[in-house]
């Protein structure tokens, strides 16, 4: 039988910091984001990055934490015992079942941008699997205000595989595609994904190139997000998370309408809430919560 | 924190804010008696401050769970934004 290419998925993988010595830290704390679409597991040693690993969440939260933590850990020589305090995150926060604290992916999220981009962010923008979410935060990564939008799957992780597989175009390459138009078109009508489909299907048909229904859907994803961010303003600096941030076809567009530009990370943009939680962690443990 | 409850849909936005620091003080915390649909709820936050917040499972209809204190018409009796001394609930619709 021939294989069915799935086009949405992308790649999962684990990572392990060579210049840290975990037997050497004085305090281990690890954060755990359960997402609907995606989990990541982040270990940290004293407050720097040690290890993560960033797959796709399962058909359970606890099995996906357990997984994504046992993949953070692999050929480290570290076990669960090593690890003095937990954090849970994400849509699955409440079913961690190792975590010793639950807490909301938009504190995590504002303190891993504060940790990704450096204390001058003051503006993130998580663009998750099923939701969202605008955050101000300050110099110590304290959320001051969010707004968050996870009525549906349109302008979100989900809604753009589901956009990758219709259109036959592996989710990496779906913002560079986007990018390659002689002239910017529209954004798709519609904001609900089960329509943009029914209107992105009509376009193909009617004769647009993939490119071009590309980018009228990531422009579309941007519009939306912006006019979240309106609602509670934009100050700089300004900052993506999750795993929109890695389209390029959606960031660019995002920054032209705002006319700000987003900073940049060498860090992986979708562990930012586990990074967050993992310090949140740490600071717990240093007010003696465990 | 002003916190956002709600959402976007094509028919407009439907957010309610409230400025949590006003709830740490707020020692009675009145609205969540007299709102009569109980939309709040009384939580401890991610930074161990008692706030409150809009119930999970009004979020994504927020529009129809207060329409009782909005009607298309007439006079519009906000329950909660009356017993709110700080002044900490606002409505965007
Ligand atoms: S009455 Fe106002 S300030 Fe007091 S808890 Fe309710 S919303 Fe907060
Ligand atoms: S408008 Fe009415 S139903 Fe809505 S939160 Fe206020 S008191 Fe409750």
């Amino acid at each position: 039988m021939a294989e069915v290419k799935e086009y949405w998925r992308w790649k999962e993988y684990n990572w392990k910091n060579p210049d840290i010595n975990w037997q050497d830290a004085a305090v281990i704390t690890a954060g755990i984001d359960v997402g609907s679409v995606s989990s990541q597991a982040v270990i940290m040693c004293d407050g720097e990055l040690y290890a993560f690993s960033n797959m796709r969440t399962g058909s359970d939260s606890p099995n996906s934490a357990l997984n994504a933590i046992n993949w953070a850990m692999a050929d480290t020589g570290l076990t669960q015992k090593n690890i003095h305090f937990t954090v849970g995150t994400g849509y699955g926060r409440v079913n961690v079942p190792f975590a010793d604290r639950a807490i909301t992916e938009i504190a995590c999220h504002a303190r891993g941008a504060n940790y990704m981009y450096g204390p001058t962010v003051r503006t993130i923008l998580d663009m998750g699997g099923q939701d969202c979410k605008a955050i101000h935060c300050n110099e110590k990564g304290k959320v001051i205000s969010f707004i968050m939008n996870d009525k549906c799957a349109a302008g979100t992780g989900r809604g753009m595989e589901v956009f990758a597989n219709l259109l036959g175009v592996s989710i990496e390459e779906v913002g560079e595609r986007s990018l390659q138009v002689d002239e910017e078109p529209g954004p798709v009508s519609s904001t609900c994904v089960v329509f943009a489909k029914t209107e992105a299907t009509g376009l193909l048909r009617s004769g647009w190139s993939t490119e071009k229904v590309l980018a009228a859907y990531c422009s579309a994803m941007a519009h939306r997000v912006v006019s979240l961010l309106e609602r509670i303003g934009m100050e700089e600096d300004f900052a993506i998370t999750g795993g929109i941030a890695k389209n390029v076809g959606v960031v660019s567009r995002l920054e032209k309408e705002l006319g700000v530009k987003a900073l940049k990370t060498r860090h992986d943009t979708q562990i930012a809430g586990a990074i967050g939680g993992a310090l949140f962690a740490k600071a717990l443990v240093e007010k003696g919560k465990k | 924190m002003i916190a956002n409850y709600g959402y976007k849909d094509g028919s407009g936005d439907f957010f309610i804010s409230i400025d949590t620091d006003k709830c740490i003080a707020c020692e009675d915390k009145p609205c969540l008696e007299a709102c009569p649909i109980k939309i709040l709820e009384k939580f401890a936050d991610d930074y161990d401050d008692e706030v409150v917040g809009v119930k999970e499972e009004h979020r994504k209809k927020i529009k129809y769970s207060c329409a009782e204190c909005k009607p298309a018409s007439g006079e519009r009796n906000l329950a909660c934004q009356k017993v709110c001394q700080p002044g900490a609930i606002e409505h965007s619709w």
